[in-house]
């Protein structure tokens, strides 16, 4: 049994195995045409990212809509510089966009000072990413530990939720080690741990099977995809892998900042 | 508390570079510690000095005397309330390194001035009845291992001759910071010595006055000076505090030398320990911009490399005073020039708040580059 209770934030007590939050099925086209309704989890709006590099400016999203249910699992999916990652760091509130609009579970996150978007990351938002980016001299159990330090959660309750995720991602006999003595594989588990410790509202992953072989990319996507479907989390999934997007239920295809094609996966069909 | 973890395990990244940065310190503290003991001991007389106490010597220099008869005169004056008087006696003992001061003083009046000296009954009587009797301090006591009792051969320089004194007592200071280098002989024992006619005899090297008040200082000093402006044996009258300041500028600017080598210790530090954080910020990008992502706030990842940069200031610091505070229990290494050798708890502070500010302003920047890091853009640098 996995429970989370995110006390330091305020929640009230949750578990990723009670959260009941509706399953959406929007159909694939109308997840991308601006006109999802008031129930979405994330909805995008018409938002547009630009760089200036010198003085060219660099357009990488333009106008994009997007709807997003609680407990979907959406791939974006494109080439190099299409906009997937800019778009994964708006969404995750570690970019702000040069114009649009972000509302997830009800906050403008647009329009919110720095400070105050630090902290709703750390409420809302799980990351994971290609590199892990674990703390080299922390174990696992440690690096785990981390989104909780910022809770009021006591030593006792931080170890519980530590261990609950660490059982859940398969690394509960390699709590004590440190992210040099697991393979990739077992890094990017840990560093999902990390992500689900706090119980966020969705989970971001940006390329998460980019650096590891093919049977450690698919026991991870086989632990995101056991996420969504068994603790029903909501899931937004960068990859160049059709392999590893092929287990969403909804491929969104970019391309030069637009999402051009909205392409619903064999599992969502049956 | 919880976060102490995080900072602390953060040393065991780059073991090396971190006990060499600690080293650093350490080594900057020691030499701090060690200037503190230099400047303290030229300064020692300037910190302890009696505010009731003036100092009345010739004013063509600090080397020519007084005649003796000022002794009388200057108890007389109003608001005085003793008088004694002090000659430099300038002996070596078995060879010239192996200095320490000498003074022939008037043993019916120097107690009462300087009651911070403590000897016992005992002994001062027996000091009183020996002509050739002496009073030493106990640094220069232990230094010689000398004991009530001995006999000391001194060879005279400025008075020629050799002198012998007998050990009767013992002084010691009633402050850590009193002076317990002193050896006191009797000046009847000196001035009986001086052949009549010399120029040496009946004088005194410099008068000491004990006011009823340190607030008639600033009269009395214009009133004595006044008093023998047209005479062949002028004076010149200061506080002791300021006698002492002007005996230590003779040894030329210490505080200015001590000043600038700290300095430039610190000034270095400044750049190694910012150097290292610097470099210690750039390694951890990720991590930094990972804590970033996952809530952590820009004020805290500041405070992070922040506190990692004063505990090893800390660190550093401490072993450094502590060297230095063990160096001096072996006492005084300069064979009596510098009597006061000890680092006091004062300047250990002192020390511990200058490595505390070093190690502020050299992690300032680095931590506040780590405050500024944009996520995206540290991530897209892996």
């Amino acid at each position: 049994m996995f429970r989370l209770a995110v006390i330091g934030h305020g929640f009230h007590a949750v578990g990723l195995d009670s959260i009941a939050r509706p399953i959406g099925r929007l159909p694939s086209s109308r997840r991308v045409d601006g006109r999802g309704d008031a129930n979405t989890l994330i909805s995008v709006r018409n938002l547009s990212k630009t760089y200036r590099r010198g003085s060219e400016e660099i357009q990488v999203l333009q106008g994009l809509n997007l709807d997003v249910d609680a407990g979907d699992s959406v791939a974006f999916m494109g080439p190099s510089g299409s906009g997937k990652t800019t778009l994964l760091n708006l969404l995750g509130g570690l970019d702000v966009p040069t114009h649009g609009s972000i509302r997830v579970a009800g906050d403008e996150v647009t329009s919110m000072s720095a400070g105050k978007l630090t902290a709703w990351r750390g409420r809302h938002v799980g990351f994971v990413f290609q590199m892990f980016n674990l703390i080299p001299v922390l174990t696992a159990f440690q690096n785990v530990e981390l989104p909780l330090l910022l809770t009021r959660l006591s030593k006792s309750e931080r170890r519980q939720h530590v261990e609950a995720a660490l059982s859940l991602v398969g690394l509960a006999d390699r709590m004590n080690h440190y992210p040099r003595q697991l393979s990739g594989g077992q890094e990017q588990r840990v560093a999902i741990a990390r992500s689900i410790v706090t119980d966020p509202t969705f989970l971001l992953c940006d390329e998460p099977t980019g650096d590891l072989d093919r049977k450690s990319a698919d026991d991870v996507m086989a632990l995101l995809e056991q996420l969504v479907s068994s603790h029903k989390k909501t899931l937004l999934l960068v990859t160049h892998d059709p392999r590893a997007a092929e287990r969403a239920q909804v491929v969104l295809h970019l391309d030069k900042g637009v999402l051009v094609e909205a392409q619903t996966t064999v599992g969502e069909q049956a | 508390m919880k976060y102490w973890r995080l900072v602390l395990v953060g040393f065991s990244r780059k073991k090396f570079r971190t006990v060499l940065t600690i080293g650093s310190f350490a080594v900057a503290m020691f030499l701090f510690g060690l200037l503190a003991i230099i400047h303290l001991s030229f300064n020692q007389g300037i910190e302890i000095a009696g505010a009731d106490r003036i100092i009345v010597m010739n004013k063509v220099s600090f080397i020519q005397p007084l005649p003796l008869s000022y002794d009388r005169q200057l108890a007389d004056l109003p608001g005085v309330r003793q008088v004694t008087h002090a000659t430099w006696f300038g002996g070596i003992y078995q060879d010239e390194k192996n200095f320490f001061p000498q003074l022939a003083i008037d043993v019916d009046t120097w107690r009462q001035t300087y009651d911070e000296f403590l000897v016992s009954d005992d002994e001062w009587k027996t000091f009183a009845a020996d002509r050739q009797g002496a009073i030493v301090g106990e640094i220069t006591a232990k230094r010689f291992g000398w004991k009530v009792g001995d006999r000391i051969p001194l060879k005279g320089a400025i008075f020629p001759g050799d002198w012998q004194f007998n050990i009767d007592g013992i002084y010691r200071g009633s402050r850590k910071a009193d002076d317990t280098s002193a050896f006191w002989f009797h000046y009847d024992y000196l001035n009986e010595s001086i052949p009549a006619g010399s120029s040496w005899k009946n004088v005194a090297g410099w008068y000491i006055v004990r006011l009823k008040d340190s607030g008639d200082a600033v009269q009395i000093i214009s009133r004595v000076d006044a008093m023998y402006a047209n005479t062949s044996w002028q004076t010149k009258t200061a506080t002791e505090k300021n006698f002492y300041a002007d005996f230590a500028k003779q040894m030329g600017n210490i505080q200015f030398l001590i000043l600038s080598i700290g300095a430039v210790v610190f000034f270095t530090l400044l750049l190694v320990t910012g150097n290292t954080m610097a470099i210690a910020v750039r390694e951890r990008t990720a991590e930094l911009a990972i804590l970033k992502a996952i809530g952590y706030s820009d004020t805290f990842v500041m405070m992070y490399i922040l506190a990692e940069s004063l505990i090893i200031a800390l660190i550093g610091g401490l072993l450094g005073l502590g060297f230095a505070k063990l160096f001096t229990l072996s006492g005084d290494p300069t064979r009596g020039m510098l009597p006061l050798f000890y680092l006091p708890l004062n300047r250990m502070l002192l020390g511990v708040g200058a490595a505390l500010l070093v190690g502020a302003i050299a992690g300032f920047l680095p931590a506040l580059n780590a405050s500024r890091l944009r996520v995206v853009e540290a991530l897209r640098k892996v």
